[in-house]
């Protein structure tokens, strides 16, 4: 049987939110809604990553950060945009500088719409996203076998 | 000591252990989440988590990493079987010290910026801890005037804790550090938002930080195994006695880590070179008077 999905490791990355997301991705981890129950370490390291969790929107700075994480991050891998920022640009779409959300620049997975998302959105959000990264690893070890 | 029972030992050791430590992990991140007010995750998650890394990608900036690795793990393993099977314990100490050179190699073999930074605080983690091992391996041999592990424990009918509290006391205090539990900035660490991000082990990926985690429990079941020899004796029972001193070590362990969450490295070489001349130093120069 498979446990790959009760390892699920996350990275958060700040594109350039306002923080607010942030510091909701944050509160997922305190006593309260205790993310780490699913087995979730909230890493530093993209090299240990399973899931990149990304908040804020793309602007010319950072896009070429959030590709180099997401390139050094091991296959099975899962991508979820947190906020309405990472989703689409939000209120910052307009600006000279903002690409727009992480799909901009990146495959992404799952979207968490809100501004700022809530901790029980992000949490269903991680809660998809490790459902996604059980299929991604099976079908991986598929791809693997047949070759 | 029969070679049949070295042999049985040393299986027992390379079979239980990480079974045995693994668990013992998955309590230890249950416990600190109870002290913390959370629920925390299931008692087996040290297990998911290795077979989740066996099961990822494998990527690596240089092949040379993953030999080194593989050379830690067996000394690490080879130091174990040593120890357990009862042979000497000044050759565990080295060997465990030649273990800690190959993790080394392995992470100064990529050019990682947080991989160095990684390595120069183990190098100051090995300069704590170092001094106390060995000087652990010389009080049993003054005390037991033998350093071979199955002699010291037939011959005393009672625990060396009796002739070398202060030694106990330097251990115990090196064991925060070698169970990387605290300072919170050692160079290998879980939480993010540090500057050596995962230090030694920021560029090893699935497998080889499978093999890193897995040859860390290995070493664990040693140095518990150290606390268990300040307490046994010639007396099987004794083995009671040592299980009882091994989890409450253990236990002290988890709350020293939760209670001291923000030490850092430059207190820790303080503290731990402090702790060994000062206990380990008296406890060293009483023996000699007694002995004497």
């Amino acid at each position: 049987m498979s446990t790959i999905h009760k390892s699920p490791w996350l990275l958060h990355y700040d594109g350039s939110s306002c923080n607010g997301c942030d510091i909701e991705v944050l509160a997922c981890t305190t006593p309260v809604y205790d993310v780490e129950r699913f087995g979730v370490i909230n890493t530093g390291n993209p090299m240990h990553a399973d899931i990149f969790l990304i908040t804020g929107g793309i602007n010319s700075q950072n896009a070429d950060v959030v590709k180099q994480i997401y390139e050094q991050m091991p296959q099975p891998k899962v991508v979820i945009a947190v906020g309405t920022c990472a989703c689409t640009g939000g209120i910052f779409k307009e600006c000279y500088n903002i690409k727009g959300g992480a799909d901009t620049v990146i495959p992404v997975d799952i979207y968490v719409p809100g501004c700022a998302a809530r901790p029980e959105s992000i949490i269903d959000g991680v809660v998809k996203g490790v459902a996604l990264f059980k299929e991604k690893a099976a079908a991986l070890k598929a791809s693997e076998k047949a070759n | 000591m029969t070679i049949q029972t070295r042999v049985i030992f040393a299986i027992c050791y390379l079979i239980l252990c990480p079974f045995i430590i693994g668990l013992l992990d998955g309590f230890d991140r249950k416990i600190s989440a109870r002290m913390q007010g959370r629920r925390g995750p299931s008692v087996l998650q040290p297990f998911f988590d290795l077979k989740k890394l066996f099961e990822k990608e494998f990527l690596t900036a240089n092949k040379s990493q993953l030999f080194m690795i593989r050379s830690y793990l067996c000394f690490i393993v080879l130091s174990g079987i040593l120890f357990f099977a009862g042979f000497d314990l000044l050759l565990v100490v080295f060997s465990l010290s030649t273990a800690a050179m190959f993790l080394i190699l392995a992470s100064t073999s990529t050019h990682s910026p947080y991989s160095a930074q990684g390595t120069h605080r183990e190098l100051v983690q090995i300069m704590s801890c170092e001094p106390m091992e060995l000087l652990v391996a010389v009080g049993f041999y003054l005390a037991a005037e033998t350093f071979n592990i199955s002699e010291i424990i037939a011959g005393t009918a009672s625990p060396y804790i009796m002739y070398l509290p202060g030694f106990f006391v330097g251990f115990v205090f090196i064991l925060t550090i070698k169970f990387r539990k605290s300072p919170f900035d050692i160079a290998t660490s879980h939480h993010a938002h540090q500057e050596v991000i995962k230090g030694v082990t920021s560029e090893m990926v699935g497998k080889e930080y499978a093999m890193v985690t897995l040859a860390e429990w290995y070493e664990n079941g040693i140095l518990l195994g150290i606390v268990g020899l300040f307490f046994l004796t010639n007396n099987i029972l004794s083995v009671i006695g040592a299980v009882a001193a091994i989890l409450v070590v253990w236990f002290l362990e988890i709350l020293i880590d939760n209670t001291s969450a923000r030490v850092k490295w430059q207190l820790m070489l303080k503290l731990a070179w402090g702790v060994t001349i000062v206990a380990a130093g008296m406890n060293l120069f009483l023996l000699e008077i007694i002995k004497g």
